[in-house]
């Protein structure tokens, strides 16, 4: 093991995070917190409870979980992007490392960010809403593992794009409706049926349904199921990372 | 084991199908400098590649020190200092870190004595909290050279490192370069200036098409070099050398009109006088002559056009 290769990336990656805090940082919790007043105050004022728990407060879990994935992609995409793009990429790939270390050093970091991120807006919100966080432990849990999973997922997205425009296309297109879809601001079950069923099929459901069961204990799929989901997505990302590595793919010619 | 880097039967087809490489041998001496030299496309950047685990070879084998590079690829990898042809920089981070990076990255453990020595080396040390992007173009390939000097390397790799520099700075280079020999450094470098495969290399490698065509001293290239050819273009043309004149290295060119002399320019006797009073006693006329030498570049120009 390069342990230190790893910390080289690692803490180099760190250091770009924090030379650009406002972009990294203050930026999501700025829109998290513009989502509160809107839906939170504004909007929820005229919803009652949901499930037995106030609107602001039911859309907590699903606000982070929606600016951990963005974050998630954008930060690793553009980790493993950048160095592509500008051809410093050439001194990792001349290194004595394995592609394990490779992802440790740039996923780690960009995983890093996101529970920053993630926790900074738990932060935020407990200011906006009450919060009773059943399950604490739960909590973290996913939000480790989905800022993980959806960290590996930015950095294929970063290997698999040729140019800014499929840097950006993907998460306009793909992620958000998925996570605008995926149930932050209501509940499946308030859907008309056939919606319920076509719900059922895109992933990020499965992600905000566990948070928020870790949240309130109340939840649109089981906690086991959403679990499955996650721990399914974190190892596919991995196979196809391997792969990547593997076949060099968009890396080594 | 004298060869510190030892490649055979090396082919690289790229992803289109365009041959690169075309069954490359080759041995690089232990702490020598090699110069490799060939025209634009002609393959040295991606042998390069090859040998520091950018590009994957398509076949054959590559040993540095023993090692191969794709089973023992940390072995390798880590006695190996690449500056490559391009200058990609971390734009937005310092000297220092950039270079504390490298060493990282190659799996050395901090040591910021080594990177001060290194920075000073290459006047970089009062550069050294500064942002890269603010730096002139010439320095941020010194910041390369850093970087791959940070991880103290047995063999670096210097792909075209004089390519838009000015002459001050190419002559500080050079210095480097005999530094680092001095050290025990293997240098391999790849050139466009023949003048500079002159200066600094031991021995000379000539890639074209993707083919090693010749690998050689750089004194026995300069022995060539050395020699001046007399062109006598005659009156009538010759079938043969007259047999008065055999032994002599003559040769006939230009439909027998031409009648070639080569000599050593460095030797005390040139043999010019003894040969115009033979070719009056063999009754050969000529009605005028001229001659040329053979640079190092011609006979590189030469053999690429073969
Ligand atoms: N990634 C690639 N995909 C396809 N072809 C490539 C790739 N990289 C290089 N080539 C081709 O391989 C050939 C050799 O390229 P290489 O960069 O090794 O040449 P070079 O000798 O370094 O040339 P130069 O003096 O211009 O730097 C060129 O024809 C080039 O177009
Ligand atoms: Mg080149």
């Amino acid at each position: 093991m390069n342990f230190h290769a790893v910390q080289a990336i690692y803490k180099f990656e760190m250091a770009r995070m924090f030379r650009t805090a406002v972009q990294s940082i203050v930026a999501p919790v700025l829109s998290t917190s513009l989502y509160f007043v809107i839906f939170g105050a504004a909007i929820g004022s005229r919803i009652t409870e949901i499930d037995g728990v106030s609107y602001g407060a039911f859309i907590v879990p699903g606000l982070m979980m929606l600016a951990i994935m963005t974050e998630s992609i954008s930060n690793s995409s553009f980790a493993i992007y950048f160095p592509k793009f500008t051809g410093t990429i050439f001194e990792v790939l001349s290194a004595p490392v394995s592609y394990p270390e490779v992802v440790l050093g740039y996923v780690g970091a960009a995983a890093t960010k996101s529970i920053i991120i993630g926790s900074i807006i738990l932060i935020t919100a407990s200011f906006f809403v009450d919060l009773n966080i059943a399950h604490p432990f739960a909590v973290a849990t996913f939000l480790v593992l989905t800022s993980v999973s959806f960290c590996l997922f930015g950095f294929i997205l970063g290997i698999w794009a040729d140019g800014w425009e499929k840097l950006t296309i993907v998460p306009i297109l793909v992620i958000m409706p998925l996570t605008f879809l995926g149930g932050t601001f209501y509940s499946i079950s308030m859907l008309p049926e056939a919606w319920q069923t076509i719900s059922l099929f895109n992933p990020v459901v499965y992600l905000i349904s566990g948070m928020r069961w870790a949240f309130y204990e109340n939840a649109d799929v089981s906690v086991a199921l959403s679990l499955a989901m996650t721990l399914a997505f974190l190892i596919a990302c991995l196979l196809v990372v391997r792969w990547i590595f593997k076949t060099g793919y968009r890396l080594r010619s | 084991m004298s060869a510190i880097i030892s490649i055979t039967g090396l082919n690289k087809t790229y992803a289109g199908g365009f041959e690169a490489l075309k069954n490359v041998d080759l041995e690089i001496r232990r702490g020598e400098i090699f110069a490799l030299l060939g025209p634009n496309g002609a393959g040295k950047t991606t042998i390069i590649s090859i040998v520091c685990g950018i590009v994957n070879p398509t076949s054959g084998k590559v040993l540095v020190d023993g090692h191969d590079i794709i089973d023992e690829f940390r072995v390798t990898r880590a006695k190996i200092g690449l500056v490559p042809q391009e200058t990609p920089n971390e734009s937005f981070e310092t000297v220092w870190n950039t270079v504390s990076f490298s060493r990282g990255l190659f799996g050395k453990s901090p040591n910021p004595d080594h990177i001060e020595k290194v920075l000073r080396s290459l006047s970089l040390w009062d550069k050294k909290d500064t942002m890269n992007m603010t730096l002139s173009g010439g320095m941020k390939r010194r910041v390369l050279i850093a970087k791959a000097l940070s991880h103290e390397p047995d063999v670096l790799f210097l792909d075209e490192p004089t390519a838009g520099v000015d002459v001050e700075l190419r002559q500080d280079m050079w210095n480097i370069v005999r530094g680092l020999r001095e050290e025990g450094v293997t240098v391999i470098l790849t050139t466009h200036y023949i003048e500079e495969a002159e200066q600094l290399a031991e021995r000379v490698g000539v890639i074209n098409h993707g083919e090693l065509i010749l690998v050689e001293e750089k004194d026995r290239l300069m022995r060539e070099m050395g020699k001046k050819h007399l062109t006598l273009h005659l009156s009538e043309p010759l079938d043969a050398i007259p047999s008065a004149l055999s032994g002599r290295g003559l040769a006939i060119g230009g439909d027998g009109y031409d009648l070639v002399y080569s000599y050593d320019t460095k030797s005390e006797h040139t043999g010019i006088t003894a040969l115009l009073s033979d070719l009056r006693n063999a009754g050969v006329h000529f009605n005028d002559l001229e001659t040329s030498q053979s640079s190092l570049e011609e006979i590189f120009v030469d053999l690429v056009h073969r």
